[in-house]
C-alpha cells in the first residue's frame, strides 16, 4: 500500500475538515491534544480518510519534530489531503483560538477574581485531566498486544512514563530511546 | 515544568532583569529559538528562555499567564505567545511570537510527514516511528497523571472531581461521544456545581 497517495477529498469535503477543526478549535480546552480523540472519530472511524496507524504516526512525528505539538494537526490534514489539507486544518484549529484568546486575555485581566472566571477553572480541569487520559489511551492502544514486539512497546511505554515522572531528563532523549528501541525492531 | 533554575538565585527571580523584548523581531526570533529546542514539547523550554534568561516576565506572571492559557482554548504554548506579545506590543507583538513559534517548525514537520511518505516502507523508518509513538503515548499519559494532584485542591473536592474526570474518559473512549457533547454536558454541569460552591 503506497502511503503517498492522499485519499481524494472534494472541496466540500475540505470544507467539512475545515469546518470540523474550526468547532474544535473552540473545545481544545487544556490544549489542541485533548481534543485528538475526536479528531480520530472524523477523520479515522466516520470518513475512513486515513488509517489508524497513520493517525497515530501524525502524532509521532509532530513528537519527534522540534516545535509545539499542535503542529500534528497539521500533520494529520497533510495525510488526509496533502498542502490543501495541512492549510485547512491548521487554519481551523489556529483561528478561532487565536481571536478569543485574544478578546478573553483583555477581559479576563481584569475580572480574574470574579466567582465565574474561578469556577470555570475549577470545573473544567477535570475534564482536561480525562480527555488527556483518553488521548494517552488511544495513542498506545495500537501498540498494546502480546506478542514479542507488543510487549516491547508497553515496556516503552511504562519506561517513558516513569523517566517523565521521576527524573528531569527532557523528553528528547526518552523520544529517541524510541526510535533506537522501534529501528532494532523491539517496539 | 520543574525546570532546573541553572544559577539564578531564588531571590532575583520575582526581579525584572530586563523590561521586554525590544522589538517585534526580537519577539519572533525569541519564540523561533525556544520552538526550536522544544522536542516533544515547548513549555519547558519558554520558561527558562522567557523568566530566567529572558527576564520578559516573573516567575509569578508566568504561572498566571500559563494558568489562563490552560482555562481558554487552543494550545497552552501558541495562547501563552499570543499573551505575552499582546502585551508588549499589541496585536503586532501577538503575531510575531505565534509566527516565530511555528513558521520553522511547521516547515520541518511537514517536510519530515513527507519524506515518511516516501521511505515508510523501510523496516528500520516505520519501526523508529512506531518506538516513538509508543515514548509519545507515554509522555502524554505522565503528563496527565502529574496533572492530576491539581484535583486534590480542586473546590469541586478530590472525590467529584476525579468523578468527572473519569466520566469524561468513559464518555469519549467507550461512548465515543463527540467532545462538543462532553463539554456541553458534564462541562457545564462541573461548572454550575463548582459555580455554586465558590464563594
Amino acid at each position: 500500500m503506497s502511503a503517498m497517495l492522499h485519499p481524494v477529498l472534494s472541496s466540500a469535503d475540505v470544507l467539512g475538515l475545515f469546518g470540523h477543526f474550526l468547532v474544535l478549535s473552540l473545545l481544545a480546552i487544556g490544549g489542541a491534544i485533548t481534543t485528538a480523540p475526536d479528531m480520530h472519530r472524523y477523520v479515522v472511524v466516520e470518513h475512513q480518510w486515513i488509517s489508524d496507524a497513520q493517525f497515530s504516526a501524525s502524532i509521532a512525528i509532530a513528537q519527534a519534530a522540534p516545535g509545539p505539538n499542535v503542529l500534528f494537526v497539521a500533520v494529520i490534514g497533510w495525510n488526509v489531503a496533502g498542502p490543501i489539507g495541512a492549510l485547512a486544518t491548521m487554519a481551523g484549529t489556529m483561528l478561532p483560538s487565536t481571536a478569543l484568546t485574544l478578546i478573553a486575555t483583555r477581559w479576563g485581566q481584569r475580572r480574574r477574581d470574579t466567582r465565574f472566571v474561578r469556577a470555570f477553572k475549577t470545573g473544567l480541569t477535570p475534564l482536561t485531566i480525562g480527555l488527556l487520559v483518553a488521548t494517552g489511551w488511544l495513542l498506545a492502544r495500537p501498540y498494546v498486544d502480546f506478542s514479542a514486539r507488543g510487549i516491547g512497546a508497553i515496556a516503552l511505554i511504562v519506561v517513558s512514563i516513569v523517566l517523565m515522572l521521576r527524573t528531569r531528563v527532557s523528553p528528547m532523549w526518552l523520544v529517541a530511546l524510541g526510535a533506537v528501541v522501534g529501528v532494532l525492531g523491539w517496539a | 515544568m520543574k525546570a532546573p533554575v541553572d544559577g539564578v538565585g531564588a531571590g532575583d527571580a520575582g526581579a525584572h532583569a530586563s523590561p521586554g523584548p525590544t522589538s517585534k523581531s526580537d519577539l519572533f526570533f525569541t519564540f523561533n529559538r525556544l520552538a526550536l529546542q522544544g522536542f516533544g514539547g515547548v513549555l519547558a523550554v519558554a520558561q527558562r528562555e522567557l523568566v530566567e534568561r529572558k527576564g520578559w516576565l516573573s516567575r509569578e506572571e508566568f504561572v498566571e499567564m500559563l494558568a489562563l492559557s490552560q482555562v481558554l482554548p487552543g494550545p497552552n504554548v501558541v495562547n501563552l505567545g499570543l499573551m505575552l506579545g499582546d502585551r508588549f506590543f499589541g496585536l503586532k507583538g501577538a503575531f510575531a511570537a505565534v509566527a516565530g513559534m511555528l513558521a520553522v517548525p511547521l516547515v520541518i514537520v511537514l517536510l519530515l510527514t513527507a519524506a515518511y511518505a516516501e521511505f515508510s516502507r523501510l523496516a528500520a523508518v516505520s519501526g523508529a516511528l512506531r518506538g516513538m509513538g509508543a515514548v509519545a503515548a507515554g509522555l502524554i499519559i505522565a503528563t496527565a497523571i502529574r496533572l492530576m494532584t491539581t484535583l486534590g485542591s480542586n473546590r469541586l473536592g478530590p472525590p467529584l472531581a476525579a468523578a468527572f474526570a473519569i466520566l469524561t474518559f468513559v464518555a469519549v473512549v467507550w461512548l465515543r461521544w463527540p467532545l462538543i457533547w462532553v463539554v456541553a454536558g458534564l462541562g457545564t454541569t462541573a461548572v454550575a456545581i463548582a459555580y455554586a460552591r465558590t464563594p
